[in-house]
Order: structure tokens, then C-alpha cells, then sequence
């Protein structure tokens, strides 16, 4: 019985993969087919589309482990009709809901730490404010370009990093030790409580404006950097690097939905469907993650960011 | 030695979250209402809703001027137009952080932990600026 429910989900998994690839595909064919192809559908056709598409990756985002912005952007602007301006104000949209939605968990349980994430939020937040104006005043075709580039570059580091579930710090440095950022956990798997305390801080919160500034030029959600420098680097648990990283997304991307909401950037009627679609899909996801094999999805995300990625590149370009 | 008791979350840290839970879920119940109002026409909008599939694909200045739509917080006068509605919610989940930030204040003040409060008042602030629409609103 097991097997059997097993298989029907495999099928299922399988079935709304392909309806991602295929749906930009078929969203592609489409552009290709007439000079302005949105003129010819009805207004809810794309924004009911796109319901469908962030419902999909709303479950592969949760089961690859990877945010919804990193998926939403490339794919979106990629291959659907909207300006990237409003793809960047949908996809912080997208990241900032699903951020406040998984944070009380976290806080609640302690694997989001406040004393780890509000320094490096304040930094974080500060500059996304400063990488949202950069990306809305570079002309687009610059935009792509380096959205293009960084996808390649996080197709890449989720192919090859491998984080470490418990960092040993044998020393706190001065920085992290005045800032108080340790903690303790109730690692459930384990039935452990486990102590933790960073070091290098001063490196990551370096870092930390550089993620910032990306975050906001591309909209992106920026778990797929803050990840590894807490835990890599900074040699927090990867529970803690996780959770922390999740709940920091809904300060980082806060300010900078702030900015493009000012700017116009924002179309309700393309991005709540967006967000409502990327949030059931996440539940679905979560649900799914219990039967599913993580790794293959894995693999498929890398290739289908490395796709989206290329595909930016070379519109940036004037090739695409 | 950390025992269970001390793995437990700070209780301003659960305050925080228990404000997020219900901030984050009344705001995309907001939006999911104001959505339907939206696109079932009860209240007009004030982009007409054929006119968008020819808007969206134009960058965001061409867009503001095309549409004759508002930028910063000029939407909240339009708040009687169907699309302009759809805003509360998302106004609302940009304003969650904010909110949560400031129950903080007095938590770290009790403590009489003073950095972590120089830390939560500058990101307040730096949110309230980002929010205020101060720092250039307008087109590209």
C-alpha cells in the first residue's frame, strides 16, 4: 500500500515537473507565435497561468529546498509577458509572504535565533534598500544580464556546496562573542540540546551586504546565499543556518518590496495569484516531502535554474 | 550545561512570532478577498482590467505614465478602485516586520540591552525609510 501511494505520488511529482517545463515552453511557443500574444488572450489568461505555475513550483521550491523568489524571478521573467520590473516586485512579493509564513515556526521553536539575525538583518535590509534602487535605475538589458549570470552562479553552488549539519567552532571571535550570537536548540531527532556559537563574523557580515545588494537589484529571495555564510563560514548549525536564513528573507525583503511597491512595480492582478499559488504549493510540498526523493527534485531545479539562467543571459544580450 | 528549559525560545522572541503568524495570514486572507472583489468587478478598477495585457510588458516608468497610475503611497487615495483595494494586504504584509520590530523596543529595554536596541531603532528606521517612499519615488 505504501509503495503503491508511493508511485501514484512519484507519478504526480513527475506530472507537475513537467508541467513546469512545459508550461514556459508552451508560454514560449506562444510568444513566438504572434508579435504581442498577451493583445489576443483575455486579461485573465496569464494571471490564471501563473496561478497554476507558482502552485507547481510552490512544491518544488519546498521539496529542492530552495525559496520561491530564486525559482520565480528567472522563470517568470523568463517566460512570461510581464517587464521584469514587475517580475522583481511579485518575486519580493512572493519571497517576503513565504518568509512571514515560515517564521513562526522557526522563532517559536528557536531555530530562527534573533540575536544571530538582527545584525546581520540590519546590514542585509540597508542594502537591499540601496541593490533595489541600483536594479530599478540600470537599464534592463544590464538587469538580465547579471540576473542571468548570478542564476548560473546559484545553479552552481547548489550543484557543489555541501554544508555541514554541525560546524566545530572551537573559538567565538571577539565581534560575535560582543554581539551574543549563540543559542541553544532541542534537536528532535537526536532528543539533544545542542549549543552553538559563531565565529568569522566579521567576513560574514561582510557578505551580508553583498547578498543584500543582490536581493534587491533581482528580487530575489537570498536563501540560497545567507544559507551557506552562516553556516559555512560562520559556523552556525544548519538548523540554525536554515531557520535564521528564512526569517531573515522577511526583514531583507521587506525593505526592498518596500521600495518597488513605491515605485509602481507592483500589478495586484499578476502578483497575489503569484503569492496565493507559491504558498499552496508550499503546503503541498510540504506534504509531498515525506514520500518524495529530495535528491532528483534537487537535480531538476539545478538544471532548470541553469536553463532559466542561460535563457536571461541571452535576452540581457538580445540573443533570447 | 544547556538543559531543554534553556533551548526554549527568548519571550520576546515568541511574541514576535505569535505577531507574525496572525499578521502574515490576516494579510494574504485580505488579499485573497480583495482579490475576488477585484477581478469579479463589485468594484471598478481604476487600470480597466483589458486594458493591462498591453501595459504589462512596458517598464515600469512607461507603465506608470500609460495607465495614469499612481506611485508611492498615491495609492492609498484610490483605495476606492477595485485594483488599488488589492494593496491593503500587501500593505500589510510589507508593514509586519515593521510592527514586529517595534514590540522589540521595549523587550530590549527591560533587558537594558542597548545594542540590540540601537540595532532594532536603526532598522526601524531604515524600514520606515524604505516604507516612506522618501528616497525617490517616481519612474526609473
Amino acid at each position: 500500500m505504501v509503495r503503491g501511494l508511493r508511485e501514484r505520488v512519484g507519478a504526480c511529482l513527475w506530472a507537475a515537473l513537467a508541467a513546469v517545463v512545459a508550461s514556459p515552453g508552451w508560454a514560449l511557443a506562444a510568444e513566438a507565435q504572434a508579435a504581442v500574444p498577451e493583445v489576443n488572450k483575455p486579461w485573465w489568461f496569464w494571471p490564471l497561468i501563473l496561478l497554476f505555475f507558482c502552485f507547481v513550483l510552490g512544491i518544488i521550491a519546498v521539496l529542492a529546498g530552495v525559496g520561491g523568489g530564486v525559482l520565480y524571478v528567472p522563470l517568470v521573467s523568463g517566460f512570461f509577458p510581464f517587464h521584469l520590473d514587475f517580475v522583481r516586485g511579485a518575486g519580493l512579493l512572493v519571497a517576503l509572504a513565504g518568509a512571514l509564513a515560515a517564521g513562526p515556526g522557526l522563532l517559536r521553536r528557536n531555530l530562527a535565533n534573533l540575536r544571530l539575525a538582527l545584525p546581520v538583518a540590519l546590514i542585509a535590509s540597508t542594502c537591499a534598500i540601496g541593490g533595489a534602487f541600483l536594479g530599478l535605475a540600470l537599464p534592463t538589458n544590464v538587469v538580465q544580464i547579471c540576473l542571468g549570470a548570478t542564476i548560473i552562479f546559484i545553479a552552481l553552488l547548489l550543484a557543489t556546496s555541501k554544508n555541514v549539519e554541525r560546524p566545530q567552532v572551537k573559538a567565538q571571535d571577539a565581534i560575535g562573542q560582543a554581539l551574543g550570537m549563540s543559542g541553544v536548540y532541542y534537536e528532535e531527532s537526536s532528543r539533544e540540546v545542542v549549543e552553538w556559537k559563531t565565529h568569522r563574523t566579521l567576513p560574514g557580515l561582510i557578505l551580508f551586504i553583498v547578498i543584500g545588494v543582490m536581493a534587491g537589484m533581482f528580487g530575489l529571495g537570498a536563501g540560497w546565499a545567507n544559507v551557506p555564510v552562516l553556516n559555512l563560514l560562520m559556523g552556525a548549525p544548519l538548523k540554525v543556518a536554515v531557520g535564521t536564513s528564512k526569517f531573515l528573507l522577511s526583514i531583507t525583503d521587506t525593505s526592498a518590496a518596500w521600495v518597488y511597491l513605491n515605485k509602481g512595480c507592483v500589478i495586484p492582478l499578476m502578483a497575489i495569484p503569484s503569492i496565493v499559488g507559491l504558498m499552496l504549493g508550499s503546503f503541498v510540498g510540504v506534504r509531498i516531502l515525506a514520500v518524495a526523493k529530495p535528491k532528483i527534485i534537487r537535480y531538476l531545479v539545478i538544471g532548470v535554474l541553469l536553463f532559466s539562467g542561460i535563457k536571461a543571459l541571452l535576452k540581457g544580450l538580445g540573443i533570447g | 550545561m544547556a538543559t531543554r528549559e534553556s533551548a526554549k525560545a527568548s519571550p520576546e522572541q515568541m511574541l514576535y512570532a505569535d505577531l507574525l503568524f496572525y499578521g502574515c495570514w490576516a494579510s494574504i486572507f485580505i488579499m485573497v478577498i480583495t482579490y475576488a472583489v477585484y477581478v469579479s468587478g463589485l468594484i471598478s478598477p481604476h487600470i480597466p482590467l483589458e486594458k493591462l495585457p498591453h501595459l504589462w510588458r512596458l517598464p515600469v516608468k512607461d507603465f506608470l505614465h500609460e495607465a495614469n497610475a499612481p506611485h508611492g503611497w498615491g495609492w492609498a487615495l484610490l483605495l476606492g478602485k477595485g485594483d488599488y483595494l488589492n494593496f491593503l494586504g500587501i500593505a500589510l504584509l510589507g508593514a509586519m516586520t515593521i510592527i514586529g520590530f517595534l514590540t522589540l523596543i521595549p523587550a530590549y529595554v527591560r533587558k537594558k540591552d542597548w545594542l540590540f536596541f540601537i540595532i532594532v531603532v536603526l532598522e526601524v528606521l531604515a524600514l520606515l525609510l524604505a516604507a516612506s517612499g522618501i528616497l525617490g519615488t517616481g519612474g526609473h
